[in-house]
């Protein structure tokens, strides 16, 4: 069963000039395998093409249950040059929660809101 | 006697922020102090990359202004009660200008009954005039936003401080300490350093204390801040949220809590997401006075609103400072107009196709963005990919128009065709909003430490 990865994982971006960070972070321990192996960078970089990123990092941190994803190039020049709504990117940690995700059926139940 | 705890509040994340949000982190500090007589700090962080270019405009204008605009309404509710309980307070509200803002604060302090209140002044942030832009442009980092750049357009160059200074005037008894830019987990870490007597070469113990810094730097965002998804992530009482507490052990261990009564949530939830907000490499977090690596570090709840953190490591200091350069970059305008009900999406993509076909006859070099907030805005790309590909439909649209140019004339003609929209546009077009402001836009460089002399004084 495929489920928005925002039933399993919170989220927070910050920015540094053009480049934007995504915390990614499983509500519980047992969700960080799935994540790991689903939310890969290249499906992170696909996300966000249009905005033309750079280079996708992932940095795993187990010990938090979290991931931080660093998006190069992905705020139109940041707060400085970006001739958009929101130019820190701020918003962006609830785009990277819109990709799906499926759980191995045991973990299912596991799931905050049915 | 060695000091066996410190406790250290944040009043503020930045210049905008809650005036009295810190209040009762003064309060709870006050009470704490009393009951087990730790020493007390609270911290300010009131300088975003931008911020300081503005106060040095300011200072331009007017020779004692040019410190952060919110001094005067973030201290005065805190000033009296922190001088009288002997809450040490730190921060970097002296901007373009901390001279000034000493002044301003001794001014607060006699008002209220305190004239002999030592205050310290931190230097040697501000390269005003020391390197010229061409030089800046070579050790640009991320980026070529200063090639060609004059001297006349740059606004402000400083460089990040450490702790150490902070550190110094705490250890010669200030008990207001102002700078301009530092780093803002140093102004927790200054106090930390003074307080437990940390080396400087200790890279744990700086790496602990600068990750406490991080964690409260931007005040409430590790206390329910920047953080709730009803349904997914709840808090009450947002409307009144507590800002940060850390108690911190002198080993660097950390307990991160928030004063009682107070709205938000500390829980393991809000420490992570602060833990690695602006973060990019876990590994190594450069700060002026140490390399954080939070890849060991753990969390714990250990009660109510109560986090520990432990396990930073550290690694020596970087060799060169960053510096923030910020310039003049032209102007920035936008302008909206709304379309709503029956056939609101037709009619908004067509006064959208109106005003390209229109600016493309007039200025084709102009880049301009359009945006429909309420289908396609916050997460659209500049260039309208995600616009042209969007196949939604809102009956209640607000198209957004916005461009930017080395002059104001180009970006005007933009708005005053989005106003025009009023007559010849689409049907029931309204609500034309339109601004034009000059911009200062911000660029990063690392500079050698030895072109950085920092150090404080105090206030005669």
């Amino acid at each position: 069963m495929s489920t928005l990865l925002h039933r399993l994982a919170h989220a927070r971006s910050g920015d540094k000039g053009n480049r934007l960070n995504i915390a990614l972070i499983c509500y519980r321990p047992e969700f960080f395998d799935s994540v790991a192996a689903q939310v890969t960078p290249a499906r992170v970089a696909a996300l966000f093409a249009s905005r033309e990123v750079g280079q996708v990092q992932r940095y795993d941190l187990p010990n938090l249950w979290a991931f931080n994803f660093v998006l190069d190039r992905a705020l139109d020049g940041g707060v400085n040059a970006s001739l958009g709504l929101d130019g820190h990117g701020k918003t962006l940690s609830f785009k990277l929660l819109t990709l799906s995700v499926t759980l191995p059926q045991p973990l299912q139940s596991l799931l905050p809101n049915p | 006697m060695p000091v066996t705890k410190v406790h250290i509040g944040c009043g503020a994340g930045f210049a905008g922020d809650r005036a009295g949000a810190a209040l009762p982190v003064a309060q709870a500090l006050a009470q704490q102090a009393q009951a087990d007589g730790a020493p007390a700090f609270l911290m300010f962080e009131t300088l975003a990359e931008r911020t300081l270019a503005l106060a040095q405009l300011d200072r331009r204008r007017d020779a004692e202004a040019g410190y952060s605009p919110g001094l005067v309404a973030l201290l005065q509710p805190v000033l009296a009660l922190c001088l009288r309980h002997k809450i040490r307070i730190i921060s970097n509200f002296g901007a373009a200008h901390p001279q000034a803002a000493a002044r301003r604060i001794r001014q607060m302090a006699a008002e209220m009954g305190f004239a002999q209140a030592k205050i310290a002044v931190v230097h040697g942030d501000d390269l005003s005039g020391r390197l010229t832009a061409a030089e800046l442009a070579a050790c640009e980092i991320d980026g070529q936003l200063l090639q060609g750049r004059h001297d006349t357009d740059i606004v402000a160059a400083n460089a990040y401080l450490g702790a150490r200074a902070i550190a110094q005037a705490l250890d010669a008894g200030a008990e207001i300490v102002v700078t301009g830019r530092v780093a803002d987990p140093s102004l927790a870490l200054g106090p930390l350093v003074h307080a437990f007597g940390w080396r400087w070469d200790d890279w744990d113990r700086l790496a602990a204390g600068t990750l406490v810094g991080h964690l409260l730097e931007c005040g409430p965002q590790v206390s329910g801040g920047y953080f709730v998804d009803p349904g997914f992530k709840d808090a009450v009482g947002l409307a009144e949220i507590g800002y940060p507490i850390a108690e911190v052990s002198p080993d660097g261990r950390a307990v991160i809590t928030k004063p009682a009564g107070t709205g938000g949530v500390v829980d393991l939830r809000t420490v992570k997401e602060q833990m690695l907000y602006e973060i990019h490499d876990p590994a190594a977090y450069l700060t002026p006075d140490v390399v954080l690596d939070i890849t060991a570090v753990q969390v714990e709840q250990v009660g109510p609103d109560r986090v520990a953190v432990s396990g930073a490591r550290g690694h020596a200091r970087p060799d060169r400072l960053k510096a923030t350069v910020c310039f003049e970059a032209g102007w920035f305008g936008e302008a909206e107009i709304s379309y709503a009900g029956p056939n609101a999406t037709a009619r908004a993509r067509l006064a959208i196709e109106i005003v390209r076909t229109r600016m493309a006859q007039a200025l084709p070099n102009l880049a301009l963005r359009a945006d429909l907030i309420g289908l396609v805005s916050s997460f659209g790309d500049s260039a309208g990919r995600d616009l042209t590909a969007a196949t939604g439909e809102s009956d209640d649209l607000r198209v957004r128009f916005a461009a930017r140019h080395a002059e104001a004339a180009p970006v005007q003609r933009l708005l005053a065709e989005v106003e025009a929209l009023y007559v010849a546009g689409p049907a029931g077009g309204g609500g034309v909003r339109r601004h034009l402001v000059p911009q200062l836009a911000s660029a990063s460089c690392l500079i050698a430490r030895n072109l950085v002399v920092d150090g404080m004084e105090l206030l005669p």
